[in-house]
């Protein structure tokens, strides 16, 4: 006893600051866990607000929208609610064809992508290609031309191009991809981000699977498609999202090649809404509708698109 | 290897000529213009706009009914993208044989060649003068409609605060209304009395705030050759205009940057008075009922002035039936369409003879003012292929001047950029 009593009566001095100093230190990763928490719900919020205001605003009438604007109401459905600016939105605008039409053309867009820069990206990975450094290099560096720079030559050139069209005389060819689906697809297809992106994102798979591959009677079209592609999920659903965004978000270039309204995609809509005197609450309930399936997307591939980011951003 | 390598030049030739073949099948099938086998095409700015669109559409099926000869087909884009639309299509070749535009543009779209003098069967001597696109002496384009300026407020409101609402005869003065925005300003009831719309930054400021340069006695450029800004941008007139612009903004009576929606925020009384177009008047009165005060433009010197010049109508060069082109166009310009397109649109019709048939609009109708405002104050944006570039200076020069740039050299660099660009342009003569 006296011996314990000892022991401890030599201890206690030494463990009290120990204990004093894991106290604080537990107190000052609680207080840095809640200061974490509490900026991630800050921007969280500040986020979330505009989409909140958004969809909030969609469900109000005009005037209500802009007298709730100064006060907290702005972002809380009361007042005068009603769906009437969604059944506006479908008399003023073909929204349903816009929207299948982008759908249509997002999707090709992405699945065309995904095969041919992971094709571009796995000859330079994995193929002998003389200058290949040079050659991705020069893919990348095509990556600081602005789209606006390239729009009006691009213009010139798909008008250029032949076009097949099958009329009640058979088989015509005419001049100009001008008003056409492909006009809204093709151009977008190749991708100098996603061809890095795989590019990267191949090089971390161990070459050693491709030479089992080859030993294995394999050929390069066999390993891409049942040795590399299946172990990419990550960079293919960035790709897919990368790729996706801008195709919704296209709004420029359908402006000026797409003449008919049926081929119009669904930024185009957007402007339909700002005459002389816009209908914000119209505007509002358009946007909403646009905006579901590119947040029903994210939340798909949400991990797998943090993740993705992540390893290529190290490897970057 | 040795096959792989054969397959790939063999692959290469035939995707070659395969191009190259249907390339040259193509430059014999040109991209052929508008018009052909008795089908013209007619682009509008109406995406969205549904009431002008279904007015301009029955004129259409009027006219498809009317003959069998020509198929007129709508086509619809939004007003916020039209222009850029149009520029594409005649970079491309693809321009229809009817385009509408807004009326201020004409100049650069004749000059650019992408108009044809118009041909019409009907007399448009008629027209409210600001309801044609005439350019070196030839009339290129004509409207249905035209648009005004205007004061909106409450009556109350000017009653309460010993405000006389000002009219046709006797518009406010400067100090007229230097004092009524002082006196709103006092009350304390709004942060800002006035809304001139400082928050669009479209066409809005050279269509506004351009006819208050010139009630000043300023312009955007000389009127006789078009070729210089110099002394009527930068003179003593501009700049006295410049500095009141500016000291409604240090005074506090306007906001620099304005809400998204004027006519919206005048409703919900967050500013006491719109300046603001015709197009606001419908709403502002279905929302303020007979307390609404529709008032013309402030007199600043030079008596009063609003923009003139809205949507117009023209032919293209590359049509292949401008017969036909003339022709519809002289069949929708009838007392009867351009009635039908007014009421639709809310908007001063381009006749007599249409305004007696909208209602409203008929000698003593409650919107006959407006007809009024723009037959007694309308000054045309200047006719020149330069507009659009004069329109672009205008504008930024106006917001630096509101938002406490120094005045005299915001106008000079202004008249500086202009001049340059006539120059680089050889003047904007013919080409």
């Amino acid at each position: 006893m006296a011996i314990t009593e000892v022991a401890s009566a030599k201890t206690a001095p030494t463990s009290a600051p120990h204990v004093v100093l894991g106290q604080k230190t537990a107190k000052k990763k609680r207080a840095l866990g809640i200061g974490g928490y509490l900026l991630r719900i800050g921007l969280a919020v500040l986020f979330l607000f505009p989409i909140l205001f958004m969809f909030v605003s969609s469900l109000k009438p005009d005037q209500q929208i802009f007298g709730d604007l100064s006060s907290i109401a702005a972002f809380l459905p009361i007042g005068n609610i009603s769906m009437d600016n969604y059944s506006a939105v479908f008399d003023r605008v073909p929204a349903a064809r816009f929207l299948v039409n982008s759908i249509g053309i997002s999707t090709i867009t992405v699945v065309a992508g995904i095969l041919v820069n992971s094709l571009a990206a796995f000859a330079l990975s994995r193929m002998r290609v003389r200058g290949k450094t040079v050659i991705l290099t020069l893919i990348i560096a095509t990556l600081i031309v602005p789209f606006e720079t390239l729009a009006l030559p691009l213009v010139w050139w798909v008008n250029q191009l032949p076009s097949f069209e099958l009329t009640e005389l058979g088989f015509m060819f005419s001049k100009g991809w001008i008003d056409t689906y492909q006009v809204q697809i093709i151009p977008f297809v190749a991708n100098a981000f996603s061809i890095y992106l795989f590019h990267q994102y191949f090089e971390s798979i161990p070459k050693e699977l491709d030479e089992a591959a080859r030993m294995d009677g394999a050929g390069w079209f066999r390993i891409y498609r049942q040795v590399v592609m299946p172990l990419s999920g990550p960079a293919i659903a960035t790709v897919a999202i990368l790729t996706f965004l801008p195709a919704w978000n296209s709004y420029l270039w359908p402006l000026m090649v797409v003449q008919t309204e049926e081929l119009r995609p669904v930024m185009v809509g957007v402007q339909y809404f700002f005459q002389l005197n816009v209908s914000w609450g119209e505007v509002m309930a358009y946007s909403t509708l646009i905006t579901l399936p590119v947040v029903a997307l994210f939340i798909a591939f949400q991990r797998s698109f943090v993740n993705s980011i992540a390893s290529s951003g190290v490897k970057g | 290897m040795r096959h792989a390598k054969k397959r790939l030049i063999v692959a290469s030739v035939l995707a070659t000529s395969l191009v190259a073949a249907l390339t040259g099948c193509a430059s014999g099938t040109a991209g052929g213009s508008d018009g052909k086998n008795g089908e013209l095409t007619v682009w509008t700015h109406n995406g969205g706009n549904v009431e002008e669109l279904a007015a301009v559409q029955a004129i259409v099926d009027g006219y498809n009914k009317s003959q069998d000869k020509t198929t007129v087909k709508l086509q619809a884009f939004p007003q916020a993208s039209y222009n850029d639309s149009v520029i594409a299509a005649a970079a491309s070749g693809k321009l229809p044989c009817i385009v509408d535009i807004d009326g201020p543009n004409v100049p650069n779209w004749a000059w650019a060649k992408y108009l044809t003098p118009l041909d019409l069967s009907v007399d448009l001597d008629e027209n409210l003068p600001s309801t044609l696109g005439i350019w070196n002496d030839e009339t290129y384009s004509v409207g249905y409609y035209d648009v005004a300026l205007a004061m909106f407020a409450r009556k109350s409101v000017l009653a309460e605060n010993g405000i006389r609402q000002a009219t046709i005869d006797q518009p406010w003065t400067q100090a007229e209304f230097g004092d009524a925005l002082e006196k709103l300003k006092a009350t304390g009831t709004w942060t800002n009395p006035l809304d001139i719309g400082t928050g669009d930054v479209g066409e809005w400021y050279p269509y506004a705030f351009s006819p208050l340069l010139q009630s000043f006695g300023g312009d955007l450029i000389e009127r006789d050759e078009y070729q210089s800004a110099e002394g009527v941008l930068n003179g003593p007139e501009a700049l006295e205009w410049a500095e009141w612009m500016q000291s409604l903004a240090t005074d506090g009576y306007i906001a620099t940057k304005s809400g998204a929606d004027s006519a919206l925020d005048f409703q919900n009384n967050v500013t006491a008075i719109q300046y603001g177009g015709s197009w606001a008047a419908a709403n502002n009165a279905a929302a303020l009922g007979d307390d609404l005060a529709v008032m013309p433009s402030v007199d600043l010197g030079e008596g009063t002035k609003i923009g003139g010049g809205s949507w117009q109508w023209g032919v293209t060069t590359g049509c292949a039936d401008t017969e036909a082109a003339m022709d519809y166009l002289s069949y929708s310009l009838s007392p009867e369409n351009i009635a039908a397109v007014a009421v639709a649109t809310a908007t001063i019709p381009a006749t007599d003879a249409a305004a007696a048939l909208v209602p409203g609009f008929e000698e003593g109708g409650n919107l006959a003012v407006f007809r009024e405002f723009s037959a007694q104050s309308a000054v045309l944006r200047p006719e020149t292929p330069a507009y659009p570039f004069i329109a672009t200076e205008f504008t930024k020069a106006t917001q630096d001047i509101i938002n406490g740039g120094d005045p005299q050299k915001t106008l000079d660099a202004a008249v500086t950029a202009i001049d340059a660009n006539i120059k680089s342009n050889g003047g904007y003569t013919q080409k």
